[in-house]
């Protein structure tokens, strides 16, 4: 179990009293049904972390609304005792957002799971924060429509987590992010007053707080509602894999393809490591043997996926692939994917633990980077695999460590934050879709310099006065980042002149 | 410190002195759409931009380019051609000397907005000078990035009353190789009820317009696949359609030729024909361009019942409103957005709404 970071100053680095503790279950329970409320110590058990599991700490109590008038309810409450809200959707992110604070509520959206309309016509379809994004591209199937982003989690995350996240997928090379897919979102503040941000149409008037609130980390409101976007479905799509030698070939092979004018649906690589793990656990027919495999997706019109098959599978051979191959059939196609897909937990079968990070960097940079970070492991003493969004140049290396081996879980976080400080270095991002969460806090302070932090504390100040939502997520106090020491350094000079709190 | 970084801190100087001094300023670059929102505060000092030209990293194969926001919008889409690469949000220039800055602060995005996304959409990255003074970065050049707020979206459409841009990185797309447009004699309805089918099938579609009895369709793919799209649509095919659609992105189609004022609808697609006035649909339907004699109220209450909003887009003195009035809880978080980015209240005074 590790130390949880200070939370957001001014909010709550106070303790709440037992009195104060049963003061607030009483009026929760006021406004709440019996089965909303969670105060038993092995019922809050099952909330003390989110995906990133290294880090625990039981809430002080957990509340389940079934609608929006109760979530109403318990934000004004704990507005009014000054008591910090965590949201939590599926408690699937990897970066410890929805971790509890033990003087805070966790608000679970997990009951709003309805999908409250599908306008075909508009191919728009209004949903509740907790359900699963797969089951709303299930629930559009048989209209030929689809909700694009698909993160490998698809199964279990919910829409709310992924517009808090702003997260990705396989096929947001060519169809975005979910920031592209969403058209409007319903938020509470904290004072619990119902906003509509986006509209029905393209566009709204104002300033774009839609955008803003996306990746925002439950920070700065909860989601209850969601209008997505939904795309028809390809008339083909088809996959082509590709192995390498190694791994720097294939890096350029994806910036060959991309100069070539064509994106791809999905342009993933795995490396070694990978390949072994995947096609041990899904036998997805992966060649062993690769240094490193490329997947490319194609999709559109038969004719225009036909054509561009051809053209890629030339690209590949050209810049050094060793072999291509083409699905045969749809069973094939799905085939090379599952092993993609479940790449996370077959690394999983190989190492008592995995750490999954998520920096992005320019791609023409991907070859540089991931000898490097081969370095970086063995410096550290740690095996790293790599599986990750090539197109976006979005890397997961995933460090493989032994939690139970004395120092290693130690060395595999300074590994991870070298790794992230590595991606800053080439012109990247800390984090590409998994958010910063707790875990990446401190490289905030790496990535930004302080009248930037502060200019995200303002912001925030804007939605939350009183910084009750998800408080020490996100963004550091500037206070943290002189702690933390690795002080951005601007035009040469240092710039903490006076160390404002918020 | 460099020639640029000396130009970006004596902005920065500028505005920490207007700051302290309470003086309003107005951003400018080409001057293209003033006529768009309101007319800012009389008594502002203007900060041309004009000088802060120049591209500062273009890599075809990154699909990304940063320009420093004064660079001409066509100097920008020259460069990109070059490479066979262009902007994804078609911007409208509406004249000469039009900035890459003024594009992303104005949000407005050309034909090919529901297939390649809004200004915003395309934005990743932004340096700007906040109303405190400081020079600030967010976001990136990377495709995807969750580090911290989308303070670089929200600059996207804000009309300059959150900051100063300085630079701004962009997201390019490759052209299509190949792209014509079907003609299909319709009226309102039809075209609505067809467009909404066709755009239920993965067709390639980068522009729709309908006016007068015509719908217009642009589709782009190789050869054999408008071969099949052609099949597929039917529909007479336009010679040089080119200039049909810069002219309807600058608005020098016939339609928007009449008497003022223009509005500008965003609705749902698919809404039904709204019986105001006349009309010319973008967007599949949903930009709709209005010209009437009903009042502001008919018109946003209309609108707002479909979902979508409406903006005075020409054709007004620049004192009232403009843009589609928000509700009390949204204009207060609005003036604390506001608040927080340029707390002396500055920048472009009452550009955006009267109020902000
Ligand atoms: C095996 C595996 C694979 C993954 N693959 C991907 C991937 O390919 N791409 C990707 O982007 N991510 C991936 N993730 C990460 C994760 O699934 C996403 O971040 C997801 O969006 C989280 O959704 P959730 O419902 O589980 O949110 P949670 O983990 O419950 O919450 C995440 C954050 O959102 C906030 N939040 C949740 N709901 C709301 C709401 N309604 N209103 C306001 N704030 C809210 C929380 O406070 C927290 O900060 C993966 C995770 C796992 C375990």
């Amino acid at each position: 179990m590790q130390a949880v970071p200070e939370p957001h100053e001014g909010s709550d680095t106070r303790t709440v009293s037992a009195a104060e503790r049963a003061a607030l279950i009483a009026a929760l329970r006021s406004v709440l049904p019996r089965d909303a409320l969670l105060t038993e110590p092995e019922e809050l058990r099952s909330y003390e972390c989110d995906g990133l599991s290294m880090f625990r700490k039981a809430p002080l109590l957990v509340v389940l609304p079934h609608d929006v008038a109760q979530a109403q309810a318990v934000l004004r409450i704990c507005r009014e005792r000054r008591v910090p809200v965590v949201a939590r959707g599926a408690g699937t992110g990897l970066s410890g957002g929805a971790l509890p604070l033990d003087n805070g509520a966790l608000l679970g959206l997990a009951r709003f799971d309805r999908i409250l309309d599908v306008d075909a016509r508009n191919r728009t379809a209004r949903v509740q924060p907790g359900v699963r994004n797969l089951a709303i591209s299930e629930a559009v199937a048989s209209l030929g429509l689809y909700y694009a982003p698909d993160p490998s989690s698809q199964i279990a995350c919910s829409i709310g987590g992924n517009v808090a996240e702003n997260s990705g997928g396989v096929h947001c090379l060519k169809y975005g992010l979910t920031v592209h897919n969403v058209l409007a979102v319903k938020l509470l503040t904290m004072d619990g007053e119902l906003l509509t941000l986006g509209s029905q149409g393209l566009d709204a008037p104002g300033y774009d707080l839609l955008a803003l609130v996306t990746g925002s980390e439950g920070l700065l409101g909860v989601i209850v509602e969601i209008t997505v976007k939904l795309m028809p479905k390809p008339e083909r799509a088809q996959v082509l894999m590709a192995s390498f030698d190694d791994v720097e070939t294939a890096g350029n092979a994806v910036a060959a393809i991309i100069g070539a004018g064509i994106i791809p649906a999905g342009l993933e690589m795995m490396d070694n490591p990978s390949i072994r793990a995947a096609e041990d656990f899904v036998h997805a027919g992966y060649p062993v043997e690769a240094a490193a495999i490329l997947l490319c997706e194609l999709d559109g019109s038969n004719e225009d996926v036909s054509e561009q098959v051809m053209q890629v599978r030339e690209l590949l051979r050209a810049s050094g692939a060793t072999e291509v191959r083409t699905a045969q059939d749809e069973a094939e196609r799905l085939r090379f994917w599952a092993g993609r897909k479940a790449a996370f937990p077959a690394v999983g079968r190989i190492a008592a633990d995995y750490y999954c990070m998520d920096g992005t960097i320019p791609r023409r940079h991907l070859g540089r980077v991931l000898t490097r970070i081969a370095e970086l492991g063995a410096e550290h003493g740690l095996r790293v695999a790599n599986v990750f969004h090539a197109g976006d140049g979005n890397l997961h290396p995933l460090i493989l460590y032994d939690a139970s081996h004395a120092g290693e879980l130690e060395r595999a976080e300074a590994l991870g934050a070298r790794i992230l400080e590595l991606c800053v270095e080439v012109g990247g991002t800390i984090t590409g879709e998994h958010g910063v969460g707790v875990e990446k806090i401190d490289q905030m302070c790496v990535q930004f310099a302080a009248p930037e932090l502060a200019q995200f504390h303002a912001l925030k100040h804007a939605f939350d006065p009183d910084g009750l939502l998800n408080p020490g997520k996100a963004v550091p106090t500037l206070h943290r980042c002189a702690e933390f020491g690795a002080m951005h350094v601007h035009h040469g000079e240092l710039r903490f002149p006076d160390l404002p709190r918020f | 410190m460099t020639d640029i970084d000396e130009r970006y801190e004596a902005l920065a100087d500028r505005v920490r002195d207007a700051a302290a001094r309470g003086r309003a300023l107005t951003i400018r670059g080409g001057g293209t759409k003033a006529f768009y929102g309101r007319r800012p505060a009389e008594d502002a000092d203007v900060l041309d931009l004009r000088e802060l030209r120049g591209v500062v990293a273009y890599e075809p194969t990154e699909l990304v380019v940063t320009v420093r926001t004064g660079t001409p919008l066509a100097e920008v889409e020259a460069l990109l051609a070059e490479q066979g690469q262009r902007l994804p949000f078609e911007p409208p220039h509406f004249g000469d000397g039009a900035t890459i800055g003024g594009a992303v602060a104005a949000g407005l995005s050309g034909p090919r907005r529901p297939w390649g996304g809004a200004v915003r959409d395309a934005l990743l990255g932004v340096r700007i000078v906040n109303g405190r003074g400081e020079a600030l970065k967010f976001g990136g050049q990377v495709m995807k990035n969750v580090a911290g707020y989308d303070v670089s979206r929200l600059m996207a459409g804000s009309l300059g009353t959150l900051g100063v841009l300085l630079e701004v990185s962009l997201k390019v797309t490759p052209r299509a190789p190949l792209e014509i447009t079907l003609v299909h004699e319709l009226d309102e309805a039809e075209a609505i009820e067809r467009l909404a089918g066709w755009s239920h099938h993965a067709l390639a579609m980068t522009g729709t317009c309908h006016h007068d009895g015509r719908l217009y369709l642009r589709v782009c793919g190789g050869e054999r696949a408008l071969e099949a799209a052609r099949r597929a649509i039917g529909g007479d095919l336009m010679p040089q359609a080119e200039g049909f659609w810069s002219d309807l992105r600058e608005q020098r189609h016939a339609f928007f030729a009449g008497e003022p004022p223009l509005w500008r609808l965003s609705l749902p697609p698919a809404t039904p024909p709204l019986g105001l006035g006349t009309t010319l649909h973008e967007w599949v339907g949903a930009q709709r361009w209005l010209r009437t004699d009903a009042t502001a109220e008919t018109i946003h209450e209309t609108t707002r019942r479909t979902g979508g909003h409406a903006t005075l887009f020409r054709g007004h003195d620049g004192t009232g409103e403009a843009f589609a009035p928000l509700p009390d809880a949204l204009a207060a978080l609005h003036r604390r957005v506001k608040q927080a980015m340029d707390p002396q209240g500055i920048f472009n005074r009452g550009r955006m709404y009267g109020w902000l």
